[in-house]
């Protein structure tokens, strides 16, 4: 008979479960798997938009420092807030600010740009 | 216009990406359409909430509440993707014979139909509030061009909503015997990419800093902003510079889901058959 088994959707071998306990059980022992950054160690600065242009456009960062970016949206209109060099994307509403934090980065150049107006919304982090 | 047209194109593809592979990994169950709309209403209702409340709820939790609020929502669909492919095996076989014999549907229970919705409508709602918050920018700004946006914008929705149908189909015309391992494997591929943007957002609120760096950069080969890029880490979570928190949750997420769903998978026909026939 030709009529083969439509379902063996999932035919993996078990060795593959026991592993993904060991994975799981390794997960919920995994010491300090939360940790939250305490203040200090932690620098602040503040981008503005207006007329969907950042100010400033271009920061400087020392390498391996934690970085909480405050960003005011001084237009009316929302922007996205993003950087995939970085990896965060974030709207803002219009008129109001919002908190991006950004971990220790490698020297180097990140852009970062506001995604509803790409033509004009540019800036760059170089860190070293 | 065509900015406006691109932006709306990419969120409400990404959103119907998912739909499309949820609907096709549940052909032949009854009530899934009914589910799905109803998945797709509720995320517009809440796309259009989470639009009002954008500030306050990035304002919460010190600046943290949209990540939170992401984190939390990207769970929760995981696990009802989880329930649904889960679900899919146990029935996978009856549902074959039904399909293939009478075509005719089977039942779910209604909690199955929850799930199904549940994770459509996330879907819906987070690409959505993006959308709806673009728009209103649109419409705020009043300008000349504000027409000529909308008209972008709703062409951008069109075209989106046409290449999910596109994907739907596509998975749809896959034979029977495979569709269900095919789109398994997808739903699966795809909540373990949202575990891992899960992670991604409690990384950006600095509260997960363990194994935070990356472990490599594939952005050269296949850029995460390119098209495939997006259209890849929709259905299967591609990252171009994952951390090791990604792709420890990718990992897990996945290996979890095959892992409930082959133990729980219906038994072989062989075996019904010739106990059936001894009966």
């Amino acid at each position: 008979m030709v009529f083969r088994s439509p379902g063996r959707s999932f035919a993996f071998p078990r060795k593959s479960l026991v592993f993904a306990g060991a994975a799981a059980f390794g997960f919920l022992c995994a010491p300090h798997v939360v940790a939250t950054a305490s203040a200090s160690d932690e620098m602040e600065i503040e981008i503005s938009i207006k007329d969907h242009k950042f100010e400033p456009a271009a920061i400087k960062l020392p390498t391996g420092k934690r970085v909480k970016i405050s960003v005011k949206n001084l237009d009316p209109t929302p922007e996205e807030f993003e950087s995939s060099d970085i990896g965060f994307e974030k709207v803002i509403a219009g008129n109001s600010e919002a908190t991006i934090r950004v971990k220790p980065l490698q020297p180097g150049t990140y852009i970062y740009f506001g995604e509803f107006h790409m033509d004009t919304a540019l800036g760059h982090i170089v860190v070293e | 216009m065509l900015a406006a047209l691109v932006i709306v194109f990419r969120e409400v593809l990404e959103a119907g990406l998912i739909v499309g592979v949820v609907l096709a990994a549940s052909r032949g169950v009854h009530g899934r359409n009914g589910a799905v709309a109803l998945g797709v209403a509720a995320g517009i209702l809440g796309a259009a909430i989470v639009a009002i409340f954008a500030t306050r709820i990035s304002d919460a939790f010190d600046g943290r509440g949209q990540e939170l609020f992401v984190a939390g929502i990207l769970l929760f669909a995981v696990v009802m993707l989880a329930w649904h492919v889960v679900w899919m095996a146990e029935h996978a076989r009856e549902m074959t014979m039904q399909l293939r014999k009478l075509g005719s549907d089977v039942a779910a229970g209604t909690q199955s139909l929850f799930a199904l919705g549940a994770a459509v409508a996330i879907a819906v709602m987070r690409e959505g509030s993006e959308v709806v918050l673009f728009m209103t920018g649109i419409v705020m700004q009043g300008k000349d061009t504000s027409t000529e946006l909308l008209l972008g914008s709703a062409l951008g929705l069109l075209l989106g909503a046409g290449v999910s149908l596109a994907l739907y189909l596509g998975l749809a015309a896959i034979p029977l015997k495979r569709m269900f391992s095919v789109t398994g494997a997808l739903v699966t591929l795809l909540a373990a990419g949202l575990a891992a943007s899960a992670v991604q957002q409690l990384s950006n609120a600095g509260l997960l800093n363990i194994w935070d760096t990356r472990l490599w950069d594939t952005s050269w080969l296949l850029s995460q902003d390119s098209w495939s890029g997006r259209v890849l880490h929709v259905l299967i979570g591609y990252v171009d510079r994952p951390t090791g928190m990604q792709l420890l949750a990718y990992a897990l997420t996945a290996l979890t889901i095959f892992g409930l769903a082959y133990s729980r998978r219906a038994p072989p026909v062989s075996r019904q058959n010739q106990s059936s026939a001894r009966a």
